[in-house]
């Protein structure tokens, strides 16, 4: 049975339709990119699948053993991070929200894998730092080992690298690469950047317009994505 | 300035002074604990929306001829806080909106019903008191003090337990709920202690001022330090501090209470905005 799978879904805000007949499903250890022009309701199909937003129509369905809470979440950045006083140290922990269920307090567990996900992300050194005086990439890697403490199964990130310069954009690109390829975690990652989804996923779904799906090889041959490749030629 | 003190020691051993300065910590301590979150979610409307609100049951339970109005106001304030966060999460504009209707309204009906049913004889000087405060912290009754004392107890108790699950609702709701928090109970919980804290410090400063007593103390916590727990251990050191020292003042000068408090926070913040801008600029 696939890790999650996605029927005839329809999704919007308050009853208005942004996309619709979004038929995927995502096995586990597959690299799923979503493409798709801005506002096409990539971020929208995000919030669906984890549950933020209910959908419109259709149903998502998970499976081997994955629960609706167990999916590791990369946000696109909110406002309220920017001023927020928080150390890396604390935002890693927070990930591990979900295992904590009622308990007010995070146990021994939960801290030692904040840790071993803070070591993964290779910030170590920023532990202590506050969040908000880190660099883009910085910050990128501290919400991604939060989101690792969130799961073992499935990542979900939205616009892993945007506002990030291409060397930081490149070693995030391998760094979700290794946990895919090493560790056998799911990712469905949302990137504007075509070529990166060209490179590393093995399955590609484009909303916007129609709906495609289906595995890389497949989307080179496909119409939406030649004229995809074109527009963003022409930026 | 010698008998200044000479009276200030005079005054420490009057019941009512002490009952002041525990109250008054005790008030400074809640208010400071939920200061950030109120900053970043920008709740901070709420807060000033539901003190008018609790002004307003004031003014009810004063005609009504209520003695002990504390139960009261806290269930109406409770009530509102719990309603305007509702509408607040639907539609953000008409939230705002809804809040500013709520509070002018209640406002404008507390001093209506005060004007035309007190049987005092000092109208003004009775809802000056109510909004700014100036007395009500030196005339706690005992039952006062105790339900008091009991009110933060429950607050403090409440923001440790669930302090990690505020961090997580706060920071980031999205990635909170997608992992199974249950932000719609928290944000419910935040907007009921937020509604105690206000019901509380109304006593301390008067229902125009509160917003001060919880925004000062996260504003100046969060120009030094880095991390949320050292902010909030930093807010109710702050807060703490402002209003003790406020309530001696204001005891040493003969001058308001809740002003003296709120100006006490404001001389704290700009300490605290200077040591923030010194110390970024070394760094
Ligand atoms: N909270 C919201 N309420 C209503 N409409 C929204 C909301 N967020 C986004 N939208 C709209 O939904 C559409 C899709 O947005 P989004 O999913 O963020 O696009 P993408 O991530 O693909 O750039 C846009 O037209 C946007 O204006
Ligand atoms: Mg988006």
């Amino acid at each position: 049975m696939a890790l999650l799978t996605c029927r005839d879904l329809s999704l919007g805000y308050d009853g208005r339709v942004i996309a619709h007949g979004i038929n995927f499903s995502v096995e586990s250890g597959d690299y799923l990119c979503v493409v798709g022009e801005n506002g096409s309701g990539k971020s929208t199909l995000m919030k669906t699948i984890l549950g933020l937003l209910p959908p419109i129509g259709g149903e998502i369905v998970t499976g081997d053993g994955l629960k609706h809470t167990e999916i590791g979440y990369l946000p696109q950045q909110t406002e309220v991070q920017k001023d927020f006083p928080a150390s890396v140290w604390e935002i890693v922990l927070s990930g591990c929200g979900n295992r904590m269920g009622s308990r007010p307090f995070y146990n021994k567990e939960d801290k030692e894998r904040a840790r071993s996900n803070i070591e993964r992300m290779r910030i170590s050194h920023l532990v202590k730092r506050c969040y908000r005086e880190l660099s883009g990439g910085q910050q990128q890697r501290v919400l991604l080992a939060r989101a690792l403490c969130a799961t073992t199964k499935l990542l979900v990130l939205d616009e892993p690298v945007a506002g990030l310069d291409p060397v930081v954009t490149a070693e995030m690109y391998e760094l979700i690469d290794e946990l895919n390829k090493k560790d056998g975690i799911t990712v469905i990652m949302i990137s504007h950047d075509i070529a990166a989804a060209l490179k590393y996923a093995d399955h590609i779904l484009h909303v916007s317009g129609n709906v495609f799906f289906g595995t890389t090889e497949e989307y080179k041959n496909s119409g939406e994505a030649l004229a995809f490749l074109k527009g963003g030629e022409n930026k | 300035m010698i008998d200044k003190f000479e009276k200030l020691s005079l005054y420490l051993q009057f019941s009512f002074v002490q009952y002041a300065l525990i109250v008054g910590v005790l008030i400074a301590i809640c208010s400071s604990l939920l200061g950030v979150t109120l900053v970043l979610k920008r709740f901070s409307f709420i807060g000033d929306g539901l003190s008018h609100v609790a002004f307003g049951a004031m003014a009810i339970a004063a005609v009504v001829g209520l003695t002990n109005d504390m139960p009261l106001i806290l269930a109406v304030t409770t009530a509102s806080a719990i309603l305007l966060l509702r509408t607040g999460q639907n539609t953000k504009i008409k939230g705002d909106a809804a809040v500013a209707m709520i509070s002018v309204g209640a406002l404008a009906i507390g001093y209506l019903l005060m004007n035309v049913f007190s049987k005092s004889s000092n109208v003004s000087g009775d809802v000056c008191s109510t909004l700014f405060g100036s007395v009500s912290i030196l005339t706690l009754t005992v039952t006062e003090v105790w339900l008091s004392v009991i009110l933060s107890a429950v607050v403090f108790i409440v923001f440790i337990l669930f302090y990690n699950k505020i961090f997580s609702v706060t920071f980031d709701e999205n990635f909170a709920k997608a992992t199974g928090v249950k932000t719609g109970l928290y944000n419910l919980l935040i907007a009921v202690v937020i509604a105690v804290i206000i019901v509380l410090a109304m006593n301390l400063v008067g229902s125009l001022l509160i917003s001060a007593l919880v925004i000062f103390p996260a504003l100046s916590a969060m120009r030094v330090f880095k991390s949320f727990r050292a902010v909030t251990v930093c807010s109710a050191v702050f807060s703490v501090f402002a209003a003790g020292l406020g309530i001696l003042i204001a005891i040493m000068f003969g001058t308001p209470v809740g002003s003296t408090i709120v100006g006490t926070d404001i001389v704290g913040f700009l300490i605290f905005f200077l040591i923030g801008t010194f110390t970024k600029s070394k760094a």
